[in-house]
């Protein structure tokens, strides 16, 4: 029913001692993620909401046997963070983290480039698979178990997008926000893969916005290698240029990265966009019962 | 956050890069005084903005005599300088740099940027330098070469002399080009950079190689560990909003629209704005109140919407995640008492927390348009907005 987590993963929350690293450990334990451990130096053998606490990431992978770790470090330690999971053996690596210098964010692509670990984000609100496993800071009640997944440049507009599905009775199979960043670990085109091979996955909605190319080299990939439907929204038609809007990521840079070029790209590919962010829902509807 | 170019010939000179003698001046004694200090007959006065076009903007000229440097100094600082990147408006010069002027042989283009699809850093160079890359780009993408960096192993020597072949500098010029880029590169690194471009690398009729003028974008995440920069954010005389709001950890940059903005999470910030040009309204500005405010810059975030007097309503429209919405609420009251909100005030809440934000607002008194969608949310303010 999903890709990359369901009710079976096991996660070490890093930065779990943290306000927010506190905070969503709560949420997610409550909608039942599976957190075996906690890592906060020099906060080990204490405990949160009875998950125990460990100095040190490789304590943590070796007591509880997790591969999955979320990352609410703040940003400048958030690079070291990441390496450190990688290091200990963790296959998949959830930065919640906003701010990580770029130039750090290089260095651990590239170093992950040489790990099987998978990074999603960073400055991203993680991944859920509805009814089953939440590792992130979405609220977990607007989502519901389905074969409709999402990935997305955002956060909260993804919220946005899942309610839309919710109130209509489409449920999600996985929800991905791969973040706002110029760097990330995890592509558009990396989740559209995986969605793509996933049997209960039928339809895709991308969210994308301005700033890059992320959603020219996705709309490149669906014509060639998507069948599934892919249905889309790209935020930022009213954004001036030369301005970051809110993301590190999200800047018109002479005349490059605009809504009309990605929408047009996305289209040529087939992609169904939707004009109106109001309109997502409604658009997979169609998309799903011509 | 971009630097002056005399900021980055300063950044450069520390690093052995060579630029001309020069120093940026605010008046046009200070500038006649190092016209006399650098002796040289024929020097160059660059107003000081963070916009490109300044040549065909006026913004550039080459002075001989101390007349010259006097009259065309107190002509530009205090005015407002149109090129083709400032828009209609303008930018206020407040300094000029003034230098000696080079006699060029060759113009070069050399850039060092983030490629952000490769995760590499990239560095670009061209024969055809002095004008912009992008015209370059367009009609002769054959002279423009790319050479991709591994951001661990950093420059190797054969990538620096690879770069220098492609820009025809070879026999003696080969070590200083090779040298040169090395050099840059760890400016690039050290700095935390998001863009180092050189235009033009000025290869001299000495057969030296000089950076005449330089654009360099400081990554605004990296900020935190360059004491450096954080003074010249400090110190620097932008007084706008957009600053305000940076200090108050809110993102905001204003628009010519009428509808103000107060949302959390960019994406949906973005959409926000959409959503009510796509009904026929506009927004007066974009403004991300980030994840896990504290209530006090909620109520930051009202007073900045209202710098802008254009505003005649405010949109808030919150789905919470790490921001909760009872926060939200709780800054809205406040902001009510503090702010005197006298504009229509339209609230769409969802998310974390929800149902004790709307506990929290729910009073006659407060004067509060609910909606219970982004598409009821853009329509109500946009009535309520017309009906005034």
């Amino acid at each position: 029913m999903s890709i990359l987590i369901n009710k079976d993963t096991k996660v070490i929350c890093q930065g779990i001692t943290g306000k927010s690293g506190m905070f969503h450990t709560e949420h997610m334990l409550e909608y039942g993620t599976k957190i075996l451990a906690g890592v906060t130096p020099g906060k080990g053998g204490s405990q949160v909401f009875g998950v125990p606490v460990f100095d040190s990431m490789k304590e943590a992978v070796e007591k509880t046997g997790c591969d999955t770790s979320i990352i609410y470090v703040p940003a400048p330690f958030a690079a070291d963070a990441i390496i450190e999971a990688a290091e200990s053996e963790i296959k998949l690596i959830i930065c919640i983290t906003e701010g990580i210098p770029t130039i750090d964010m290089l260095k651990v692509k590239a170093y992950l480039n040489t790990k099987t670990a998978r990074l999603i984000g960073p400055n991203c609100p993680g991944i859920i698979t509805p009814g089953e496993s939440k590792i992130g800071i979405m609220p977990g009640y607007i989502h519901t178990p389905g074969s409709v997944g999402v990935v997305s440049r955002s956060g909260t507009l993804t919220y946005e997008a899942v309610w839309q599905l919710t109130q209509r009775n489409i449920g999600q199979s996985t929800c991905i926000g791969i973040g706002g960043d110029p760097v990330i670990g995890t592509t558009f085109i990396d989740v559209l893969k995986l969605f793509q091979e996933d049997g209960n996955t039928e339809a895709v909605v991308l969210i994308g916005e301005i700033g890059g190319s992320a959603e020219e080299e996705a709309a490149e990939f669906i014509k060639m290698e998507v069948t599934k439907p892919v249905i889309s929204f790209i935020a930022g038609l009213t954004a001036p240029e030369g301005k970051r809007m809110g993301h590190a990521g999200a800047i018109i840079a002479g005349g490059k990265g605009t809504v009309a070029e990605k929408v047009s790209c996305l289209r040529s590919s087939g992609v169904t966009v939707a004009d109106s962010p109001a309109d997502i829902g409604e658009t997979v509807e169609k998309v799903l019962s011509p | 956050m971009k630097l002056y170019e005399y900021q980055a010939k300063e950044i450069l000179r520390k690093y052995n890069i060579n630029v001309p003698r020069g120093e940026a001046v605010t008046d046009a004694e200070g500038a006649a005084n190092i016209y006399n200090q650098l002796g040289a007959k024929k020097c160059v006065i660059k107003a000081q903005i963070l916009a490109g076009g300044r040549g065909k903007g006026g913004g550039v000229k080459v002075v001989e005599t101390l007349d010259e440097v006097k009259s065309y100094t107190s002509e530009t600082i205090g005015s407002l300088l149109i090129t083709a990147q400032t828009g209609k408006k303008g930018i206020k010069v407040n300094n000029v740099l003034i230098e000696e002027a080079i006699d060029i042989e060759k113009e070069l283009y050399l850039a060092i940027s983030i490629d952000r699809s490769a995760s590499k850093i990239t560095v670009i160079s061209s024969t055809e330098g002095g004008t912009e890359i992008e015209e370059v780009s367009s009609k002769a993408p054959h002279k423009i070469f790319k050479e991709q960096i591994n951001p661990i192993l950093g420059i190797r020597d054969f990538q620096a002399r690879q770069i220098a072949l492609n820009l025809n500098l070879t026999g003696s010029l080969l070590t200083k080009a090779s040298n040169l880029l090395k050099n840059l590169f760890k400016i690039f690194i050290e700095n935390d950079c998001s863009l180092l471009e050189i235009n033009p690398l000025a290869l001299t009729t000495e057969g030296e190689l000089f950076a005449l003028d330089i654009k360099m974008d400081i990554d605004d995440n990296a900020i935190f560990r360059h004491k450096e920069f954080q003074e010249i954010h400090d110190l620097s005389e932008d007084k706008s909003t957009e600053k305000m709001a940076s200090e108050a950890g809110l993102s905001y940059i204003g628009l010519e629209g009428n509808i103000g903005c107060l949302v959390n999470g960019a994406g949906l910030a973005m959409a926000t704005m959409d959503i009510i040009k796509l009904h026929g309204g506009s927004p007066a500005n974009f403004l991300d109140v980030g994840g896990d405010a504290p209530v006090e810059r909620v109520t930051t975030a009202f007073e900045i919407i209202f710098t802008d007097p254009k505003v005649k309503g405010v949109l808030v429209n919150i789905f919470g995640g790490i921001m909760k919405c009872d926060i939200i609420a709780e800054g809205i009251i406040q902001a009510i008492e503090k702010v005197n909100i006298k504009v229509p005030l339209v609230v769409r809440l969802e998310g974390t927390n929800v149902k004790i934000a709307r506990k929290i607002l729910d009073n006659p008194d407060l004067n509060i348009i609910f909606a219970d969608s982004m598409k009821d949310a853009s329509k109500k303010i946009i009535k309520a907005v017309r009906g005034k």
